[in-house]
């Protein structure tokens, strides 16, 4: 669906492109500040309050699941209106605000880590743009040229006549004056917030536990669901029986809405109780008897397949590697992965007629709101989706399929307000999972350590065509393909092709996506490459990145030199390198391991960089690497999904084994902002650390690590 | 059934095998601890049960009946935050925060034992799950604490 909106007050007119479908994640807008109105209290746009107390209130459209954003995002408004940050107060846009005021805060996903590069350009233009407006009040008030007044600090000056007044004082003659069109916005060397270590906003209700999560909302007489979908993925309910459990205290119903079974009752632990004693006969459907060796089997089919489609031909590969004198070809596999947010999936809803009201922790509101309506049967304007922090997202949250689940139980206890939480074990066993991908390598390198040809061809799911049900452009994922199809490589001949293996197993989008996998792929094997041709990792890549990758080039130096690449190593540690670009930012690695004689790896130190254009929020970048550490680690030792019986076989910690804090390694982050543009800082610090840590496996041990996890290969995680 | 939060009294009529957990979340309404795993793996509903750490989802409200439960609402005293708390804000140590409340009350537990804890008496201590990856600062937190001398 195309809604076409106008910016009031502005003369751009944009399209907003509305995602109808479920998981909506990917849809594009484009805003620029509304005409001002005088509301009770000064709005000078859509994201600026100023009270007359100069309390300033900014709006976030956005989510916070602990990437920092919410604190972020602000700082953009708060510095083109010079703003004094002490008295920001920071307030949420939601998703049916959104939709009543024509989309004036545009996307609202948090998801690909682009908050800060797809919203900087108009949160900017409207700091800048009521900075103006607060300037030509003040220049009205004193009758001199507004050229002659400047801006600090939440003050407007007119240092000619030593005059000043507060932006609270000026802020209700300021709304009612018309928007500029555009405004310049500082030049990068003058800004006073960005950049700053500011401290997260959400941090204080944090630490006293006032915080509201998604799974904390709390109503007046609400229910409370526990829930069982088929154990088989797209499976139904053929029956149940509740008989043993409809007389227990505290069940209010059993309801078997086709696709899962809830127990509503007056308490969580007494639905879930119950849930485990209602008898339910499941049809799994064909999918009942899928394995893991079957799906690698269809993988492995896809790496023969006739018809493939092509991410990227450069020069004519195949005929390079037919006349090369030598060929080294690799295979890499990477697994299955759950999420495993610390909240599970929550929704709480409420259906009281032709009005639905959710609390829910979702990585798009927008969505959720969509998804709501359609479900309840409800118009879009009658539905609210109260913004709640999320207890993680890492992508999870971007799909709506709970919040389907949780509005369904609303709808058949209409009137009452229910509360769906996911066990650990539901939620572990009906993940959108990280797609398992095979991939092969095939390279010419001359005697030199030349590579004169690289085909890279991909076998796996599509996230975009299954989840999102996205056309595919030529037949190509862009996340299967991620960091293949854009490698920074001189290499004259680079084909990359993918075949689009698709399986009973719900894939979607996990922290860092595409750049999750292929990275750890592609840099292990320019590191047998590397060791191949006998020279040195850092050098052999520095040799093959050209002009045009200046800033990957520029990242690995920086990394190198933290880490001292080449320098002495106490005895018996190794190190490994890697280098991808991600998410717009450019990320390097180096690791420094020991690994003894019964497999333990023990990581001195990992050094991780990062150059992300501007470095809006230092501290925070370096909490995102520190985290994006741990993230790694956990799935690179333990992290895979398998499947027997149609079904996944882990269920909960004890067998999804997660990085705990004895484990931690020593972190040293490397922000290296080379400025001119806006990459992101959630995701892209994950993809350079498994190539980097299986480089230096290679490196200490001789042990070529082609698939994931390491605990396939009898190594283990030695405490920090 | 009495139960004691946070130094307020609570009559309870209840299942005696319902989880802690649930007692506080459902029957209270006291929203700090969490759920995550519900078999004591993680550690996100930790409450502290006479000043001894205790995951809240695998504990029978029973066994806690008549004792002090501490729950990280009640952590800071008169409005006053609890030095782990102010350590956890100066060393921004949250990201989602969601596992934050009960790796406050174990390092809270863990300073009243050992107010100068080593890095062996931390992982030992702190074995609560953090999805986030905050534990550098976790670590960082603890010591800031232990070297400002204050008794948590």
């Amino acid at each position: 669906m195309k809604t076409p909106t106008t910016a009031t007050g502005l003369d751009r007119r944009h399209f907003l492109q509305v995602s109808a479908t479920a998981a909506a994640g990917l849809s594009l807008a484009f805003y620029l500040p509304e005409k001002a109105d005088a509301a009770d209290t000064p709005r000078l746009n859509a994201w600026i309050e100023i009270q007359p107390d100069d309390t300033i209130v900014i709006r976030y459209a956005r989510t916070e699941m602990g990437q920092g954003s919410r604190t972020s995002a602000p700082m953009m408004v708060a510095e083109e209106l010079d703003a004094d940050w002490k008295k920001v107060r920071v307030e949420y846009a939601t998703a049916h605000d959104n939709l009543r005021q024509k989309r004036v805060y545009g996307d609202m996903a948090t998801v690909g880590s682009r908050t800060i590069r797809n919203s900087q350009a108009y949160l900017r233009q409207a700091g800048g743009a009521a900075r103006h407006m607060l300037v030509a009040a003040a220049a009205q008030s004193w009758g001199v040229p507004a050229a002659e007044c400047s801006t600090a600090l939440g003050r407007v000056q007119h240092l000619a006549s030593k005059r000043s007044l507060s932006y609270g004082k000026l802020a209700a003659a300021a709304a009612k004056l018309e928007a500029p069109k555009e405004v310049k916005l500082k030049d990068p060397k003058d800004w006073k917030i960005i950049g700053k270590s500011i401290p997260r906003v959400d941090i204080p209700a944090i630490v006293t536990g006032e915080i509201r999560y998604g799974i904390d909302a709390q109503l007046p007489g609400m229910l409370h669901a526990a829930v069982a979908a088929c154990p088989v993925f797209n499976g139904r309910v053929k029956s149940m029986d509740a008989s043993k459990v409809q007389n227990r205290r505290g069940i209010v119903q059993v309801l078997n809405l086709g696709e899962f079974v809830a127990v509503v009752a007056d308490n969580w632990w007494r639905a879930k109780e119950a849930l485990r004693e209602v008898a339910i006969d499941w049809d799994t459907g064909e999918h009942g008897t899928l394995t893991s060796a079957a799906i690698m089997a269809n993988f492995q089919a896809g790496m023969v397949q006739s018809e493939l489609a092509v991410a990227r031909n450069d020069g004519n590969t195949a005929q390079a590697l037919a006349g090369a004198g030598k060929v080294y070809e690799a295979e890499y596999f990477t697994p299955y992965l759950a999420h495993a947010t610390m909240e599970p999936m929550v929704c709480t809803a409420w259906l009281q007629g032709d009005s639905l009201e959710v609390w829910t922790s979702t990585q798009n509101p927008e969505a959720t709101l969509a998804v709501s309506a359609a479900t309840a049967g409800v118009a879009q304007d009658k539905v609210k989706v109260h913004p709640m922090q999320l207890g993680g997202g890492l992508g999870r949250k971007s799909s709506q399929d709970f919040t389907r689940q949780g509005v369904m139980i609303a709808k058949a206890m209409a009137g009452k307000p229910v509360k769906m939480i996911w066990s650990r074990e539901e939620d572990t066993q009906h993940d959108l999972y990280r797609p398992a991908s095979l991939v092969r390598f095939k390279a010419a390198m001359d005697a030199n350590g030349k590579v004169d040809a690289l085909h890279i061809r991909v076998s796996a799911p599509s996230i975009l065509a299954t989840l999102l049900k996205l056309p595919l452009p030529k037949g190509v994922d862009g996340q299967a393909v991620a960091a293949f199809n854009d490698h920074p490589y001189d290499i004259p001949n680079s084909l990359v092709d993918y075949a689009q293996r698709n399986t009973n197993v719900p894939v979607g989008f996990w922290r860092t996506v595409g750049h999750s996998q292929n990275p750890y792929m592609r840099e292990c094997f320019v590191d047998e490459l590397a060791h191949a041709a006998g020279k040195d990792p850092l050098a052999f890549r520095l040799n093959m990145l050209g002009p045009k990758a200046a800033r990957d080039r520029g990242i690995l130096e920086a990394v190198a030199k933290a880490a001292n690449w080449g320098g002495a190593l106490p005895p018996g540690v190794f190190r490994g390198i890697a280098e991808t670009e991600g998410y717009g930012s450019y990320t390097a690695c180096v690791c420094e391991v020991a690994v003894n004689a019964k497999g333990e790896v023990k990581i001195h130190r990992v050094v991780m960089g990062i150059d992300p254009g501007y470095a809006v929020n230092p501290d925070n970048i370096e909490a995102q690497i520190q985290g994006s550490v741990v993230h790694g680690l956990s799935a690179i030792f333990w992290g895979e999904m398998t499947v027997k019986d149609g079904r996944i076989e882990q269920s909960n910690f004890h067998d999804y084994r997660l990085m705990r804090l004895n484990e931690m390694p020593k972190v040293v982050a490397v922000i290296a902002p080379s400025g001119g543009f806006w990459g992101g800082v959630g995701e892209p610090a994950q993809a350079p650390l498994a190539p980097a840590l299986a480089n230096a496996i290679f490196a200490a041990s001789g042990k070529r690590i082609r698939s994931l996890p390491l605990k396939n290969h009898g190594l283990s995680l030695a405490r920090a | 059934m009495k139960l004691k939060v946070n130094g307020k009294a609570h009559e309870l009529d209840i299942e005696p095998d319902m989880p802690l957990l649930w007692a506080l979340r459902d029957e209270l309404d006291i929203k700090g601890p969490k759920f995550g795993c519900g078999v004591a793996q993680c550690g996100a509903c930790t409450v502290l049960l006479n000043g001894e750490p205790v995951r809240s989802c695998s504990y029978p409200v029973s066994a806690a009946a008549g004792q002090q439960v501490i729950t990280i609402e009640g952590l800071a005293a008169k409005g006053k935050l609890h030095p782990v708390q102010q350590a956890w804000v100066e060393h921004q140590v949250p990201q989602c925060g969601y596992c934050q409340g009960g790796q406050m009350l174990a390092a809270v537990a863990l300073l009243k034992k050992k107010p100068k804890p080593s890095d062996q008496d931390i992982d030992a201590a702190m074995t609560n799950i953090c999805r986030c990856g905050t534990y550098a600062r976790i670590r960082k937190a603890i010591h800031a604490v232990a070297a400002k001398g204050v008794r948590a």
